[in-house]
């Protein structure tokens, strides 16, 4: 089982997010960076899929040197080798390119990734990818297991999932629930140091979209509170003043 | 030129999301002077499809294949792809459901198209390009996309743009598109559907508790004033780590992000990440007994007090004004 876990580096989720005086980048002041928590669910469950095996699993990340502490992490979780593709991470369609060219020339029998990043929220890698590449693509999957050259997934839909069974090669997107995150220990820490990395440059990708400015949402008005005694107070707002019920 | 709206249904029936995204389409056709056509795959029934008109579609293209009954994202993103090229359409909108996302990016790669997902406003139609409003950061910000490509895939977010009803009605063509039998490897064992209740993403209220409850036993109170409200049940992230509510009713960032007009949080502190998760909600109600808790400073209506004794008055107030 050759398995492939595309990994992100995105601001840590307790980050307060602001953007430079003219809104046309993040303010990275203060900001600590960590593998994207979806990312992490993918490569645990690469790692659980692998573990006792032959199997190996390869973290690929989209980035500049400075994610390469990011990049040890996951080595530090488990992962055998590394490859970092020395660009910025532009766009979901861009990153997409990078890891489909790559796997293109190596035999992964599986491409995991977290479902969505938490900076851009895209939930794009997984079906780019799986397009890019002619092969099947899960997103948002609750459940991934394989037997044999197949994959059980189960993927979230609204209000409920649906159990697919799907031929490998495949890329899967994974939410929460497909495995329990795993946290590096001192043998893994340390021999995360010594594990390949390879940089390769990037292949070039024409530009469809680019982000113009960022904003922060409005900030609400002051909250008006209603003592505990006087709940139908609260449903008479409701209904009267903010007219949502 | 031309705009084409992919129509997402459940067993035949169209939600409200659908309806959202063809009222969505029909403005983006209005501000670019062209019509829209909207494309529904499986079995909908002909009166079904004939009232997208009266969201703005004027045609309906309906592709009914044995083989397209269950969604397929791959199948699926090469006969909208087949739709878009028919059409000659320049913009496909998509809404942003679980199934749309992983549709989307398929969709626009076939059509080297730019893909903006998460969209939250209508767009800016300048010249050929559209700038796109969408959210990021997991709700803490949002960023406005603009897309360069002479194609454009927009997907919409569930609750971000009201259904517009025009009158119309729309005419239903056939449409029999061919499908490259790679595209159709994955089968489907089995669905799933919790159908009694309210379903979260597209829920217009949502009443949310977290680890205030104390326990899962106690969650009897949330279902009430839910069921009370015509509401969805969520919960912070602490409760579903602890197993006590499923992952999928998880919510703020690395949750679901919901955009409900009412969001009731019953014994949530208001951490960042989860508030990440509600920023869209139009109104929000915080009931915590700390005073400082977070939460509070970002809620338009709050309740300091026990959760035990005011969720339950909640729940007979909101009874007795729908009694009425």
């Amino acid at each position: 089982m050759n398995i492939l876990v595309c990994i992100s580096n995105v601001p840590d989720t307790t980050s307060k997010i602001t953007f430079t005086a003219d809104h046309t980048a993040l303010n990275t002041t203060g900001i600590q960076y960590i593998i994207n928590p979806y990312d992490e669910i993918a490569l645990s469950r690469a790692i659980d899929l692998t573990e006792g095996g032959d199997g190996k699993v390869t973290v690929i990340n989209v980035g500049d040197a400075a994610t390469e502490a990011t990049i040890r992490k996951a080595l530090a979780i488990g992962a055998h080798e590394a490859v970092r593709v020395d660009a910025a991470p532009r766009d979901a369609w861009f990153v997409a390119h990078q890891i489909a060219d790559y796997a293109k020339n190596h035999s992964f029998d599986l491409i995991l990734t977290g479902r969505e990043s938490i900076d851009f929220n895209g939930t794009q890698v997984a079906a780019y990818v799986g397009e890019l590449l002619g092969i099947p693509s899960v997103s948002t999957a609750k459940r991934v297991d394989i037997e044999g050259n197949k994959a059980t997934v189960e993927r979230e839909i609204e209000g409920g999932k649906e159990v697919l069974s799907v031929p490998l090669p495949l890329v899967v997107g994974t939410a929460e629930g497909v495995a329990e995150p795993r946290i590096p220990n001192m043998r893994g820490i340390m021999s995360a140091r010594t594990k390949p990395l390879e940089v390769i440059p990037p292949v070039s990708v024409p530009e469809l979209s680019r982000i113009v400015s960022y904003g922060s949402p409005e900030p609400r008005g002051s909250v008006t509170l209603v003592d505990a005694g006087e709940v139908e107070k609260l449903v008479d707002l409701l209904h009267n003043k903010a007219r949502v019920i | 030129m031309s705009v084409l709206v992919y129509t997402e249904h459940t067993e035949g029936k169209f939600k409200k999301s659908a309806y959202e995204v063809v009222s969505y389409a029909k403005a983006i056709a209005d501000l670019m002077s062209t019509t829209v056509t909207a494309v529904s795959i499986g079995n909908v029934d002909s009166a079904e499809l004939a009232a997208l008109g009266n969201y703005g579609a004027s045609r309906v293209l309906h592709v009914s294949s044995e083989q397209l009954t269950q969604f397929v994202n791959q199948a699926y993103a090469s006969v909208i792809a087949a739709a878009a090229e028919h059409t000659q359409a320049d913009v496909v909108v998509i809404s942003n459901t679980f199934s749309g996302k992983g549709l989307a990016p398929r969709v626009a790669a076939k059509l080297d198209a730019a893909l903006a997902d998460g969209a939250v406003e209508l767009p800016e139609v300048d010249g050929n390009t559209l700038k796109v409003k969408k959210t990021a950061f997991s709700g803490k910000a949002f960023a406005v996309t603009e897309l360069t490509a002479p194609k454009k895939v927009v997907a919409l977010n569930p609750n971000a743009f009201e259904v517009r009803e025009t009158g119309g009605s729309a005419e239903v063509d056939a449409f029999t598109p061919d499908i490259p039998t790679d595209d159709l490897q994955v089968v489907i064992q089995d669905i799933v559907r919790a159908t009694d209740k309210v379903t979260l993403p597209d829920a217009e209220i949502v009443v949310s508790a977290g680890r205030g409850l104390k326990g899962p036993e106690n969650w009897g109170m949330i279902e009430e004033l839910a069921d009370a409200l015509g509401a969805a049940t969520a919960c912070s992230k602490p409760v579903s780590d602890a197993g006590w509510r499923p992952h999928s009713e998880h919510v703020g960032q690395t949750g679901i992000a919901v955009s409900p007009n009412l969001y009731i949080a019953i014994g949530i502190s208001g951490a960042i990440q989860h508030l990440a998760g509600v920023s869209a909600s139009k109104t929000i109600v915080v009931i915590n007994k700390d005073p400082d808790a977070p939460f509070f400073k970002v809620a338009d209506y709050g309740i300091v007090g026990d959760a035990f004794e005011v969720v339950p008055k909640l729940t007979a107030a909101i009874k007795a004004y729908k009694g009425n």
